[in-house]
């Protein structure tokens, strides 16, 4: 009679685990076409970003509305999710994602297929779009940019032109030496990392990849790279700038108490020098300049420090993908919605994004660029998911902050070891990762 | 009560005939079928459990068997597909010490719990006494562990930020504030550790206050009358009796030390080697998506610290307390 209640309690916990493990049915492979009449396409779809402050101060509303006007019988509504990344890979699970979303960083390439219906061929797509290799599985695309970003340092002109210097470096040797002279005639900060939030040591610096070398499959070669930080590579280029950066003390003094938020109105101000980020970024530091009584004019954006052929190149990468769910029941009026919203929305422009239309111009925040004949190469992603895989297994994580907040303490003393035996170090973890992952 | 009494009928040792003629007519039928053996009346208690029991079903041991059967796959946490692999993590996860060398920071929080315990026992004495504003530093002990650890760990990112909070009181002691609390894993590790102990403290020492007021006032008054100290109450009266709760404590510093997780992670995210055990599985399952990895994690955690706790309990058995 005692052992009653556990058995039961095992029994009916073994039901519910093999139920909750048999998940839904398999997903339709159907295309989702762009309906050819207007008026005829209906439904309501909902729509997941990871963008609350739009969806909170009712831009998003007002797209819909725009929406609307063309393709009257669509109720389009959003969701808004601040852990966009987290709450979405749970939710994956499952069949309810919403009908249009942003592909999550962690569902890996070769299971789109899975989730999202296809857009088309990616032939035919890769004319009219940018970006189409980041979603292209089986030679079909499955993810629309949502916008492009370049790569590169905001700085601030003003502050720099006080230091004397006024033009770009070209070699990380000059850069470095800049940043010595903005330290000591201004007594700013010259670089910034932002090493508590992390984020901005993760993915600005390993979109650099590609920058150095100039060559668009620079993150396609880490696939079959037996040692991607070996001399002279992209890797090695980016990671000993940020080394040599902190270890000449060019960056902010307690680099684990930063705070983002802080460091766009200091960068306003001219109280830091400069950060890698991403050309998104360049609104950003206008309107805290603006609420900070600066001129936004005064916020440079300039290209990774390396020249080939005595010209400048920076990486173009995509943003988030909008894709549509392959559960959704309103597939043509979720694909209208994406079209309409990465074509005529105009949602990338006022983001300062690169559009994925080809047929765009690139925006403002890149005229800097663009005067200076600086080369966007448009990272190829076509391996994309080889090089996540060995990143995953060698539990480096070149899109994480972890380990460049590691090269960062050593470089300022905090933690044993230098640069070159961590550079061998991480290469022998690639190497053995890539071997289990080729066995 | 009182309006059933004043319109029921003046008492009276008959009952009232018709009632009186039901009982004898039930009397009559023989050997009562008592209400005790309805079927019902035995699924009663467990109809009450009913909800307690599904409660506990789904959001305890289902998510647990749930872990434990990830940890034999290779699940990435998001893909349909999962491959059971057996036993592989479990090889890989004792294969690979430095997973365990995480252990290392364990000890930080482990040194701050004795601090936490002793300065919880001391203020849970003191306060037992009759003492001016009891009430009030009651409050103020309890405090911070009411505070969401989210917000703690927040609050004190800014206490200890270069020039914050904590710099500018020691300069003001003259103390030249230049050092980078969390900077060097020593410091980042002494700091993180001595957030816990403010924010657990005040548990402790409710859980020491509570025990402490269980004890029957006589026995203070007797040990008075024999001319015993405050030191000797607390030798022989006191201590004696929280004696179980001051193992239960020690054995939740423990557990505690080795699952360390919010403070570490709001304020430094495990840089600068301050990644405990928790941390790290985190990260395998959330960064690494490698859930099953992760999983095996977490199920060996669960075990080491069921096995200190056995180990403990052995040591240090739970004997009955009698004072009286």
């Amino acid at each position: 009679m005692r052992r009653k209640p556990l058995s039961a309690a095992l029994l009916a916990t073994a039901l519910l685990t093999v139920a909750g493990c048999s998940g839904g049915g398999a997903p339709s492979t159907e295309t989702a076409t762009a309906p050819s009449d207007a008026d005829k396409v209906s439904g309501s779809i909902k729509v997941l970003t990871n963008r609350t402050d739009l969806v909170q101060d009712g831009t998003m509303k007002k797209y819909a509305a725009a929406f609307n006007k063309i393709y009257p019988k669509v109720k389009v509504s959003f969701e808004g999710i601040t852990d966009y990344e987290g709450e979405v890979k749970i939710r994956m699970n499952t069949e309810n994602y919403g009908d249009v979303l942003l592909i999550p960083g962690v569902i890996a390439k070769g299971d789109y297929p899975k989730f999202f219906a296809p857009l088309g061929s990616t032939g035919s797509m890769k004319k009219k779009y940018r970006f189409t290799g980041k979603t292209d599985v089986g030679g079909k695309t499955y993810g629309i940019a949502n916008f492009g970003t370049a790569n590169g340092f905001v700085y601030n002109k003003a502050l720099w032109k006080k230091a004397g210097i006024t033009d770009w470096p070209t070699t990380p040797a000059q850069f470095l030496d800049d940043l010595k002279t903005v330290k000591d005639k201004t007594g700013a900060t010259p670089y910034y990392t932002n090493f508590k939030d992390g984020w901005t040591l993760a993915g600005p610096w390993t979109n650099s990849v590609g920058s150095p070398s100039c060559d668009a499959r620079a993150w396609d070669a880490l696939a079959a790279a037996d040692k991607p930080w070996a001399e002279g590579g992209d890797l090695d280029v980016v990671d000993t700038l940020l080394h040599d950066v902190v270890r000449g003390k060019l960056s902010e003094k307690d680099p684990t108490t930063t705070n983002w938020e802080s460091s766009k109105t200091q960068l306003a101000k001219g109280q830091i020098g400069s950060m890698l980020l991403g050309s998104w970024a360049i609104n950003q530091m206008r309107d805290a300049a603006k609420k900070a009584g600066e001129k936004p004019d005064d916020i440079g954006f300039m290209p990774f420090p390396v020249q080939k052929n005595g010209q400048f190149c920076a990486t173009m990468v995509s943003d988030y993908q909008l894709a549509v769910n392959a559960h959704s029941e309103h597939k043509s009026a979720a694909r209208a919605w994406l079209d309409w919203f990465t074509e005529k929305s105009g949602f990338a422009a006022k983001e300062g994004g690169i559009s994925a239309l080809k047929a765009d111009k690139l925006p403002e925040v890149l005229k800097p660029y663009e005067d200076n004949d600086v080369k966007l190469v448009e990272r190829s992603e076509a391996k994309t998911e080889d090089v996540n895989a060995i990143d995953d297994a060698a539990e480096i994580g070149l899109s994480k902050q972890d380990y460049r907040q590691k090269l960062i303490d050593i470089a300022r003393g905090a933690q044993d070891g230098d640069l070159q035996g961590y550079f061998d170090d991480l290469n022998k973890r690639w190497a053995d990762a890539a071997a289990a992952a080729g066995s | 009560m009182t309006h059933t009494t004043s319109t029921a009928p003046p008492a009276s040792h008959e009952p009232p005939p018709a009632a009186a003629a039901r009982r004898r007519t039930k009397r009559r039928t023989g050997p009562a079928r008592s209400w005790r053996d309805h079927p019902l009346r035995r699924i009663t208690p467990w109809l009450f459990l009913l909800a307690p029991l599904a409660l506990l079903v789904t959001f305890t041991y289902v998510p647990v068997a749930n872990m434990i059967y990830y940890s034999f796959t290779d699940w990435d946490g998001v893909s349909p597909d999962r491959n059971f692999t057996g036993v592989e993590n479990y090889t890989q996860l004792f294969t690979r010490p430095e997973l365990f060398r995480v252990f290392f920071v364990s000890f930080y929080y482990l040194a701050a719990s004795a601090v936490q315990i002793v300065i919880a026992l001391y203020f849970a004495t003191v306060l037992s006494f009759d003492l001016r504003f009891r009430n009030l530093f009651k409050g103020i002990l309890f405090f911070p562990y009411l505070i969401n650890g989210v917000a703690i760990g927040f609050v004190f990112l800014y206490f200890f930020q270069d020039g914050g909070t904590l710099d500018s009181i020691l300069s003001w002691f003259g103390v030249g504030g230049d050092h980078a609390w969390l900077g060097d894993p020593e410091s980042a590790n002494t700091s993180l550790a001595g957030v816990s102990v403010w924010r657990f403290t005040g548990l402790n020492f409710v859980l020491f206050l509570g025990a402490i007021q269980s004890i029957p006032g006589e026995l203070y008054e007797a040990a008075q009358l024999d001319g015993a100290g405050r030191w000797q109450q607390f030798r022989h009266i006191i201590a004696p009796s929280i004696k179980p709760v001051l193992s239960l404590s020690v054995i939740l510093a423990i557990s505690g030390s080795l699952a360390v997780f919010e403070i570490p992670y709001i304020m430094t995210g495990g840089a600068t080697d301050t990644s405990t055990f928790v941390i790290q599985t985190v990260k395998l399952a959330f960064q690494f998506n490698k859930t099953g990895l992760a999983s095996a994690s977490a199920v060996v955690l669960l075990l080491i610290i069921l096995l200190v706790t056995w180990i403990q309990r052995r040591i240090v058995p739970d004997d009955k307390v009698d004072l009286v």
